[in-house]
């Protein structure tokens, strides 16, 4: 599954990134790199983008974006 | 040791306290620095230390030095020496936020390829230790090779510690960056063999690594299109080796950043939720942020009108003070009235909306120090993607609300080249602050509050602001789906933790904003309303070679106003200005108007508040009417004028089609500068001037001839 498709409150570690290099560079940049665990809190009101956290970064990015990041399954639920 | 003074980049991820660290550093000793061919400004301030003048140039906020928007070329640029009259830097001061380390390091670890000594400023650590981070500084620059400076720039801690770091700098050795694969570094070097004048390292690896990027349109664009097939084939055969980019240039600097945070950075085992998270959560709320915001907007509109309200007032008493001194001193002649018709009506015209324009940047500067523009901006994206912009086009077309000259440079942050057009010819359609005067004019002319009522003025200005909210986005779209086709646009921001704003910060940006309008009043208007004035006075004489100032004067001292008032009309109209608009009236007649307003309208093509000084002189007030203000006398003797005509039904409509007219046309020679700059072409101030002129044009057509069949004949 890809970072698009994670629910508020889930959390998941990201396994690649593929798509648009230039797209994949800047999730690079911003600290979305393979072994890290992000969190998607939510989406926006006509729900797209979405906001995720990522280290201690919140991130806003599009679904077509967040859909070059391959996530590691099961996506494992987080409280806070 | 030479006196030469040290030059220090400054160099950071956004809302790192990077302004605030800059502000603090060289105090107001600040001055912009043009760079020849390039549009980018950068800020420049210096500071003394230790015997040593230390000049700070403050480059734009990046994530990294891979460049793909304006910014980020011009800051690579200047890095490497590359712009022309401005030599490499000696230092670059990195500064960081301590509660990010991870990944505000990738850009550090850019910064240490240049080969010039690096200054690591930790910053914000105060807030890293409220998240429970414990961060070891020694390990940070022992393991990095830096000069690592902890500091908190919003209450000056550590500065003098970090000033003797860069005074130090110059000359000590440059850091030795995370090393990059041997097959890339040669794979880079290939790529610009036999290219003079010759490449720097850094440029030839961005070459590689930045797929798209501008380091790749500029070389192409410079060296010949033949080399891509050269860059495609280095890709392909890094990607078969396992070492495909863009990722391998991401796994060589954080294999090199991970070690060394794990070492020094120690972090809570859960991440404590912290005020602005939870403040946070409400802000980006389906419902509560959309509410938050729609509250904040409106509130910004309020207070632009009730606030401005009160110092408005005593601007345009001073002008009065200052006009009727003048008229005691001086005789009546040419020199009495061009400094009263035509400086101070049509300059001090312009500097009472001083106010409004101060209020309005004042709020935009908080929301943008306090980090809300970033949740606007995401609120706002699926909005405007559909319209072909992207969340990002919002704030400059928030701030165009208020001049479309800062909004159009604070296109600069969108990375799509054809969303970053789209919203820069979009821009000058919102009502900015200088169509105020021309709606307040209009309005307080036609719709006189005993007959129409407050709130249907209200709703008409309403009205006039909705028109640019409406027409700008339906633009976008009509530009990007026929002129501006292609390329994806991309949405990956930082939504920055909230923050108290910084009242320097703050204070330096209205200040920087409102100065920006006072020179204009006193150049660009000035000029105007010179040469209007002139094309008005003469020729001074009627056709028996009688002066008509000597004639009104005589008129008026038998008191017979209403002679005296006529010969005045005769005078304007065999004026060089009146012939020329009688000659042009045709044009305006479609749209409702007499020579007047459409030479009024025609004048205010430099810049659309011209327009108030010259309809007061076009329809000039009463001498001797001291005891009314300026505009209130102005507004009676125009409506006098048209109540007395034979189109006085017509007067609503007229108005109407004059307002649409100045929402729609693009009537402003610096927003047309400003575009030609940012776009380095005259193709698109060109295309903007004519597209917003018809669109004017039509629209203002459109009104006038549908509201005549309501007035009735």
């Amino acid at each position: 599954m890809t970072l698009a498709e994670l629910k508020p409150g889930q959390s998941a570690r990201i396994a690649a990134l593929d798509g648009d290099p230039a797209v994949v560079q800047r999730l690079y940049e911003f600290g979305l790199y393979e072994g890290e665990a992000v969190e998607c809190l939510g989406f926006a009101p006509l729900g797209d983008p979405l906001e995720i956290r990522i280290g201690n970064t919140r991130l806003s990015l599009r679904k077509v974006e967040a859909a070059a990041v391959a996530l590691e399954v099961p996506p494992s639920p987080t409280a806070g | 040791m030479s006196t030469k003074p040290i030059v220090v980049a400054l160099v950071g991820n956004p809302n790192t306290g990077k302004s605030t660290l800059f502000n603090a550093l060289s105090g107001l000793r600040q001055h912009v620095g043009n760079y020849p061919g390039v549009t980018v400004e950068l800020k420049k301030g210096t500071f003394q230390f230790a015997g040593r003048t230390v000049e700070l140039i403050d480059l734009p906020g990046t994530y990294s030095l891979a460049p793909r928007s304006l910014d980020e070329a011009v800051a690579v640029d200047l890095l490497l020496g590359r712009l022309e009259n401005e030599a490499a830097p000696d230092v670059v001061l990195s500064i960081v936020d301590a509660s990010n380390l991870d990944r505000q390091l990738y850009l550090t670890t850019q910064v240490m390829e240049l080969g010039i000594p690096v200054v690591l400023a930790v910053n914000m650590l105060d807030v890293a230790a409220k998240q429970g981070l414990a961060i070891d500084l020694g390990i940070l620059a022992e393991r990095t090779g830096l000069s690592v400076v902890p500091i908190q720039a919003n209450r000056g801690i550590g500065l003098d510690d970090l000033r003797k770091a860069l005074v130090a700098a110059p000359g000590s050795k440059a850091p030795s960056p995370p090393a990059m694969p041997a097959d890339v570094d040669s794979a880079a070097a290939e790529l610009v063999v036999g290219i003079v004048p010759a490449i720097p390292g850094f440029l030839s690896r961005r070459l590689l690594f930045d797929i798209g990027g501008s380091t790749e349109s500029w070389f192409l664009a410079t060296h010949g299109d033949r080399h891509r097939p050269a860059i495609d084939a280095a890709r392909e055969r890094l990607k078969a080796a396992g070492l495909a980019v863009p990722g391998v240039e991401a796994k060589a600097r954080y294999g090199f950043i991970r070690p060394i945070t794990a070492a020094a950075v120690r972090k809570p085992e859960r991440r404590p939720t912290t005020w602005t998270d939870r403040f946070d959560r409400a802000l980006t709320h389906k419902l509560w942020g959309t509410l938050i915001f729609l509250i904040l907007m409106f509130g910004v509109f309020a207070s632009i009108f009730w606030l401005a309200e009160p110092p408005k007032g005593w601007i345009e008493a001073g002008i009065e003070t200052i006009s009727s001194w003048i008229e005691s001193q001086l005789s009546v002649g040419p020199l009495r009235s061009l400094l009263v018709d035509g400086l101070i009506a049509g300059v001090g015209g312009v500097l009472v909306f001083l106010p409004q324009i101060l209020i309005l940047f004042l709020f935009i500067a908080i929301l943008e120090d306090c980090g809300y523009m970033a949740r606007a901006a995401f609120l706002m994206d699926k909005l405007m993607s559909r319209c072909g912009l992207s969340g990002k086009s919002f704030i400059p077309l928030l701030s165009s609300v208020a001049c479309a000259v800062p909004g159009i440079m604070a296109t600069r942050v969108i990375e799509n080249r054809w969303d970053r057009l789209a919203t820069i010819l979009v821009a000058p359609l919102m009502s900015c602050s200088a169509r105020l005067p021309v709606y307040t004019l209009m309005i307080g002319l036609f719709l006189p509050a005993e007959q129409y009522g407050v709130f249907a003025r209200a709703a008409v200005l309403f009205a006039m602001y909705m028109i640019g909210f409406v027409a700008a986005p339906v633009v976008a779209l009509l530009l990007r789906k026929t002129l501006l086709r292609g390329g994806r646009s991309m949405l990956i921001m930082e939504l920055p933790g909230m923050k108290v704003p910084s009242a320097k910060t703050v204070i330096i940006r209205v200040f920087d904003a409102g100065w920006a309008f006072v020179k204009r009043a006193g150049t660009i208007i000035l000029a105007s309303m010179v040469l209007i004035w002139a094309s008005l006075y003469f020729p001074s004489s009627d056709a028996d070679g009688a002066n008509y100032e000597a004639r009104i004067a005589e008129h008026l001292e038998k008191d017979e106003k209403g002679e005296a008032r006529k010969l005045k009309a005769e005078w304007k109209r065999q004026s060089y200005l009146g012939r020329l608009g009688q000659w042009m009236e045709p044009v305006f007649r479609p749209l409702g108007w007499d020579w007047r307003l459409g030479m009024a309208t025609l004048a205010s093509f430099p810049a659309r508040e011209v327009i108030v000084g010259t309809m007061t002189m076009l329809y000039e007030v009463e001498e001797g009417d001291d005891d009314e203000q300026t505009t209130g006398a102005l507004t009676d003797a125009i409506r006098d004028d048209w109540n007395a005509g034979p189109r006085s039904r017509e007067a609503v409509p007229i108005a109407l089609s004059v307002m649409v007219f100045f929402a729609l046309c693009c009537q402003c020679a610096s927003t047309l500068a400003v575009i030609r700059r940012e776009t380095k072409s005259w193709r698109w101030p060109i295309f903007t001037f004519f597209y917003m002129t018809g669109l004017a044009y039509l629209a203002a057509l459109a009104v006038y001839q549908i509201g005549r069949l309501f007035v009735g004949d």
